[in-house]
């Protein structure tokens, strides 16, 4: 039984979710903004916002090259949080969740980071290197600021699950096998036996993530789960037209074919 | 009494703890309760220590340097001869243990991350004695430098996977031997090489090396008969000080960390992780790292393979913010004139890596009298170095 689908009212329903992840930066923080645009235009409800790392131990290939781009570009924790306002004024209304590691979270202060996610305008935040055990302060900061700290389960977490999920916010992502992001595994059957475990403790809606790059791996777990999490397949699809993307006589075009791309995915 | 570290969450006073993704958190969990289990008993206790005995060549002798001792004019020199360990480094006491833990686990392939190569070459000489199927991580950059490890690996049965990201060191090596475990954590043994990562691996690899610690004073109680004055070590991830120092925390002993200061602590080039980091984490642990204002993990560089680091142990991190330890850094140059110095003097090549101890000792024994001494530990042997070492000194032939 669902309870609370907050994110400070922006999110209306609560299945059949819909949550991409692009790299804020890649391949320029002004691309960001269009393409986070393009995302809603293409039926996103919550858009995950990562912040590029040196070391995204989370992640597999495809996203390392996207946050060597970002970091290429200069991109900060602070300046991703930045990029938002502009998004808002340009039409942006769904949540925005900031998926960013632990390290640039503690270099920039907790207390800071919360205060300007308030202060910009994000609905959630989702730290990948932050299990449970490590995450009480963070959790304390979020609810304080009104923001939905999202909590990650995992195919081995066993009896983790119904603590985790206890304390779930927002939704609960479920990571759909052991490895890291972009896996090119078939989504095996024993992923839905995990869905289905997992809905029965957790107060929010569950969303599936890692590894999911066709339409029939979408439409499979839209089946079970109440949303999908696309990452590594959205990165992907931006890098084959990072160069146009960069060139602002191609970028208007470039965006147009994402947009297709990305709605033939998820429809 | 000094309080015992680390507590139940792994942590030495701040540090430690463990950062993964939640992915990690029931490996991390079943090894644990496998270490715990394991470490109360003997029967396990008594088979490390037989291994160390009968096929490693424990104990390691301690080397009074005589000639070294007159030339400085100052304290009474000794060496902690790791150098003399089979494989050439300290780094097997570890991957003994681990390997010894992993079989009692069931699990019958090992990975590994390695940066000098001895740790690797460590790994895959258990796993060729214990009969596992063993994957090394090693950087690109490294794998050109440590060119006769390499060699060493495969020649054990290993397979040496090449790591292309970042500068191609130790860092990235270690990032994706944990990306692989993550992957395949339910049958895989990840065996790291120093007190660094998740709880409890900084305290796993802490007590497997601290053998090091515990001959050496019973050694220098049967000799000198007292303990050491003063006691150094180089400090990368810090394995082979920690378990130095270890058994010496409650003496009256001065014990020094020698961090890697590359071209210098004033450059950008180094691995002076205490000495110019700051707090943050890195490889599943809370500690002191190089890093940028924006909290993004910054390159090292160090002319040793085994310092190019830029995180430190927990327990490190610990020991220095409560001054239980006083930490140095000594650049390439000086590193390798101790190194000379040492070859020259006691007919001993040591590692680059241990030669940062050296040089910093050599440089305080000066000025010491001549009734107080000095522990030094000489963590490997010299012989991977020497295309850096003939690289180094073309020229002054």
């Amino acid at each position: 039984m669902l309870t609370q689908t907050s994110f400070q009212g922006k999110l209306s329903k609560t299945e059949d979710l819909f949550i991409p992840f692009i790299e804020a930066g890649d391949p320029a923080p002004e691309v960001t903004i269009e393409l986070a645009l393009k995302l809603q235009d293409a039926g996103a409800d919550i858009l995950e916002l990562g912040i590029p790392y040196s070391d995204p131990l989370a992640d597999g290939p495809t996203i390392q090259r996207a946050a060597k781009r970002a970091l290429e570009n200069g991109m900060s924790l602070k300046q991703a949080i930045e990029l938002i306002p502009t998004m808002r004024e340009k039409g942006l209304d769904i949540p925005v969740v900031i998926f960013t590691y632990y390290n640039p979270v503690l270099r920039i202060g907790e207390e800071k980071f919360f205060e300007l996610l308030e202060q910009y305008g994000a609905e959630g935040v989702l730290i990948p290197d932050l299990p449970y055990e490590e995450s009480e302060s963070v959790r304390e900061l979020a609810l304080n600021h009104d923001i939905e700290y999202i909590s990650l389960v995992a195919p081995n977490s066993e009896e983790r699950i119904q603590k985790i999920a206890s304390d779930a916010r927002g939704f609960l992502y479920c990571v759909s096998t052991l490895g890291v992001t972009g896996g090119e595994n078939q989504l095996s059957s024993e992923v839905t036996d995990f869905i289905e475990r997992v809905k029965k403790h957790s107060p929010v809606p569950v969303a599936v993530g890692f590894g999911i790059s066709t339409n029939d791996d979408v439409r499979m777990i839209r089946e079970h789960a109440d949303g999908v999490i696309i990452g590594s397949k959205i990165i992907r699809l931006v890098e084959a037209e990072v160069e146009n993307l960069k060139d602002e006589q191609k970028r208007e075009e470039a965006l147009d074919r994402f947009y297709h791309n990305v709605r033939e995915l998820v429809e | 009494m000094v309080q015992v570290y680390p507590d139940q969450k792994g942590r030495y006073g701040d540090f430690g703890g463990k950062y993964v993704p939640e992915t990690l958190m029931a490996p991390l969990q079943e090894l644990e309760e496998a270490l715990d289990e394991a470490m109360g008993d003997k029967g396990f206790i008594a088979e490390y220590h037989h291994v160390l005995e009968k096929y490693a060549g424990r104990p390691t002798a301690l080397t009074y340097a005589d000639k070294i001792t007159d030339m400085l004019g100052g304290a009474r020199i000794y060496l902690k001869r790791e150098d003399l360990l089979h494989t050439g480094a300290h780094k097997l006491n570890n991957a003994i243990g681990q390997a010894l833990l992993a079989k009692r686990m069931g699990k019958k392939k090992i990975i590994a991350e390695t940066g000098a190569g001895q740790h690797g070459v460590a790994s895959a000489t258990v796993a060729a004695k214990f009969g596992l199927e063993c994957k090394v991580f090693m950087g690109e950059e490294d794998i050109r430098r440590q060119e006769p490890n390499v060699f060493r690996m495969k020649m054990l049965g290993a397979e040496v996977i090449p790591v292309s990201s970042g500068r191609g060191t130790l860092k990235d090596a270690t990032n994706e031997a944990i990306r692989y475990w993550v992957a395949n954590c339910e049958d895989h043994f990840y065996l790291i090489g120093s007190v660094v990562g998740p709880h409890p691996y900084p305290r796993m690899v802490r007590d497997f090396q601290r053998i090091i610690g515990d001959e050496s004073k019973r050694q220098f109680l049967e000799g000198e008969p007292t303990l050491p004055d003063y006691i150094y070590a180089c400090v990368g991830g810090g394995s082979n000080a920690i378990g130095m120092f270890h058994p010496f925390l409650e003496d009256d002993v001065e014990l020094i960390g020698v961090e890697a200061a590359g071209k210098g602590v004033d450059t950008e080039e180094h691995a002076a992780t205490l000495t110019k980091g700051d707090r943050g984490v890195i490889h599943g642990s809370l500690t002191f790292l190089l890093q940028d204002e924006h909290g993004q993990i910054t390159e090292p560089y160090s002319i040793s393979a085994g310092l190019d680091y830029p995180g430190i142990g927990p327990e490190h991190a610990y020991l220095f913010d409560s001054k239980q330890v006083r930490y140095e850094a000594v650049t390439d140059e000086e590193a390798m004139n101790a190194l000379k110095l040492l070859t020259e003097t006691e007919g001993i090549i040591p590692a680059v890596e241990s030669a940062h101890a050296l040089a910093q000792a050599f440089k305080e024994a000066k000025d010491l009298p001549q009734d107080k001494t000095i522990l030094i530990n000489l963590s490997g042997r010299g012989d991977k170095d020497l295309a850096t070492i003939m690289n180094h000194f073309k020229g002054e032939e």
